[in-house]
């Protein structure tokens, strides 16, 4: 048996001749938490319908557990969806939801009892057994909905932006439900979903798409600090793109001019001498220095920018600067109690700071990518 | 503000009026009626008296409820039967094709349901449109005797009264969220457990509105009977009219009339009390 439950050999759809999929090709493990990423009509969806079996592919093969799919109707294959809307059939109690699947395939009696009370335990709900679906809240309903399709022991469980419909704190709490769940079932989970901070969080390993394309697969780490392009930058978290030129080049050390100044870097990317470069920083990577903060000879290198907009997190104080050469850069500052001048952040609006950031935690990109 | 009320309370009160008049009047006169004498000269005696509902308990006259009853029911299975499949049909349709066959249904209900029955006599009548045809394809050798009997009677409600099944059954299909069959498929479910155990209970409402619309007006549609039955079945609806117009038994047609109101009531009753079961599962 394959060591991958899920593989998609350049799969493509596509909708009277419009191109939904572009051969995608991925691999799921056994027991992996998958996030499929990207904004609405990026084809993440798609893929989930192509592997419950209400699309079928114009293109490629999809296999799971080994077998092909192309002859297999939803019924017969081995995955279950929760659905964004959660489809709970409104005139069935809770139990008889989630006792649906189970009795479609012949169980019955105290075995199916046992079953579906096992899964309502699961999920926190065997007391509303006999609730209809309308009497429910939100997160409840989304429980009946993951009761319902983990009775079935699935060996993939397919979750379609399946936390967008509750609230933030609700969310934040089924986020980590969720985890545990899948952790503890060890059943492999592909999520969609366009929220970066949900897929960070949850996942093993995060699939950024695209209009129809994997842009990026990577751990969430991978995601969020070493994003292949502009577009997974952008994508996953805020980040600030600053033009560059390479001066120099020396192995992995480059000397890239930005606004006038020289600045070196280290990179993994070969780029010739003369090349256009884009150099990507994380808001929270910026390092703001105020006015008279060290030597004349350290802030040679720092550059000069002006306070426009100083916002309030709670956690973090976020700003909006912009350098002497007109670039707009957003930046967080976290409060640091060892750190006088960070313990406060009291910043005001139209003061005079100088910005760096902490080198060799940029990503350097091709100019051609933005 | 002040003219927007005037307008309001110069509608309602119209709408009242209208009401009053047409509908409240009329049924207390109905019912006023029914608990009368039969008069000498006049048609009613101003006297109180029950009689009329003695004799409604005549088991010739409870034939001819429960017979009316029987061709109701009959009509409503037939029109659930075709209709049900029909409604399915035009939910499968592309949407853009959908309000034109939606048209097509309600159609005939632009033409007098008098000149539509006619127009069935010229079809059944034995030297009719559908022997001619049936006679010309070889199908028989001998023109069918349909006009004047039962299965013409039935015929002739089935067409009358079809679109009232079709009409809230496709609504009520229409409205079903194609989630759900996607769901149970997801399940391990195949077509008909999928038909018996979600598209039939969500569509129950429908179901009940529209058996509500063809039984109710079927127990009252005298005029499809005398056409196509030739007079030979007597419902409901033909002993009232028989009673007011040929008999002039007033006080046996109001309580003849009464109880098929009755009826009707006691009917919408249950449907009222099944379709708050059935619909978005109970109240809390």
């Amino acid at each position: 048996m394959s060591e991958f439950v899920i593989e998609l050999n350049n799969v493509s759809k596509s909708y009277g001749g419009h191109e939904v999929l572009c051969n995608i090709d991925l691999q799921v493990q056994r027991g992996e938490f998958l996030t499929l990423l990207g904004p609405s009509g990026c084809g993440k969806t798609t893929i989930l319908r192509l592997l419950a079996g209400f699309e079928a592919p114009t293109g490629g093969a999809i296999t799971i557990a080994g077998r092909d799919m192309a002859t297999l109707m939803p019924e017969e294959r081995q995955v279950n969806t929760v659905f964004q809307s959660y489809a709970l059939f409104p005139h069935l109690t809770v139990f008889d939801n989630v006792a649906f699947g189970p009795r479609m395939k012949g169980v019955n009696g105290q075995d199916l009892k046992e079953r579906v009370l096992e899964a309502l335990r699961t999920v926190k709900l065997e007391d509303f057994a006999d609730r209809k679906p309308n009497q429910l809240s939100g997160g409840q309903q989304q429980r009946v909905a993951m009761a319902r399709a983990v009775v079935n022991q699935p060996l993939v469980l397919l979750l379609d932006e399946s936390l967008s419909a509750l609230d933030y704190k609700l969310r934040k709490a089924m986020q980590v439900e969720l985890k545990q769940l899948q952790r503890r079932l060890g059943i492999t989970f592909i999520f969609v979903t366009h929220d970066q901070e949900e897929a960070l969080s949850m996942s093993d390993r995060v699939v950024v798409m695209n209009a129809g394309r994997i842009e990026q697969i990577g751990t969430p780490r991978e995601i969020y600090e070493t994003p292949k392009n502009l577009f997974v930058a952008r994508f996953v978290g805020e980040i600030n793109v600053l033009p560059g030129k390479i001066m120099v080049a020396n192995a992995c050390r480059y000397a890239i001019e930005l606004y006038g100044k020289l600045i070196t870097l280290e990179s993994t990317r070969p780029f010739a001498v003369g090349a256009a470069v884009s150099v990507l920083v994380r808001p929270e990577d910026l390092r703001i220095w105020r006015e008279g903060e060290g030597s004349a000879e350290e802030t040679a290198n720092l550059f000069p920018a002006v306070i426009e907009e100083v916002i309030y997190k709670g956690s973090t104080v976020d700003m909006l600067i912009r350098l002497d050469s007109g670039e707009l850069l957003s930046t967080a500052q976290f409060f640091n109690e060892e750190d006088p001048a960070c313990a406060e952040l009291d910043f005001r609006r139209g003061e005079r700071v100088y910005v760096d950031w902490v080198h060799n935690w940029e990503v350097i990109l091709p100019h051609a990518d933005v | 503000m002040r003219t927007y009320n005037r307008f309001k309370q110069l509608s309602l009160g119209g709408i009242w009026l209208w009401l009053i008049v047409f509908a409240l009047l009329p049924n207390l006169m109905v019912i006023a009626a029914s608990f009368m004498a039969r008069g000498e000269g006049e048609f009613l005696a101003f006297a109180f008296s029950v009689a009329s509902y003695r004799r409604m308990l005549d088991p010739l006259y409870l034939g001819v409820l429960s017979s009316s009853l029987y061709w109701a029911a009959l009509t409503t299975l037939l029109c659930l039967l075709v209709g049900y499949p029909f409604a399915y049909l035009l939910t499968r349709m592309p949407k853009r094709l959908r309000p034109l066959l939606l048209l097509l249904v309600i159609i005939p209900f632009w033409t007098s349901s008098l000149v539509r029955t006619y127009a069935m006599v010229i079809i059944l009548k034995t030297k009719g449109v559908l022997n001619q045809l049936l006679l010309g394809l070889g199908v028989i050798d001998q023109p069918l005797e349909l006009l004047y009997t039962d299965t013409a009677v039935i015929i002739g409600l089935v067409y009358a009264l079809l679109p009232f099944m079709v009409l809230p059954v496709y609504a009520s299909l229409e409205k079903l969220d194609p989630r759900l069959i996607e769901a149970a498929r997801d399940l391990g479910a195949r077509k008909i457990r999928i038909f018996l155990e979600i598209i039939l209970p969500l569509t129950l409402p429908g179901i009940i509105a529209g058996s509500m619309l063809v039984f109710l007006p079927g127990l009252g549609c005298f005029y499809i009977s005398d056409m196509l039955g030739g007079a030979k079945s007597l419902l409901v609806g033909n002993l009232i009219r028989d009673q007011f117009l040929s008999a002039r038994d007033w006080p046996l047609g109001a309580a003849a009339s009464v109880l098929l109101t009755l009826l009707m009531g006691l009917l919408l009753w249950a449907y009222y009390l099944s379709a708050r079961r059935a619909g978005r599962g109970g109240l809390p």
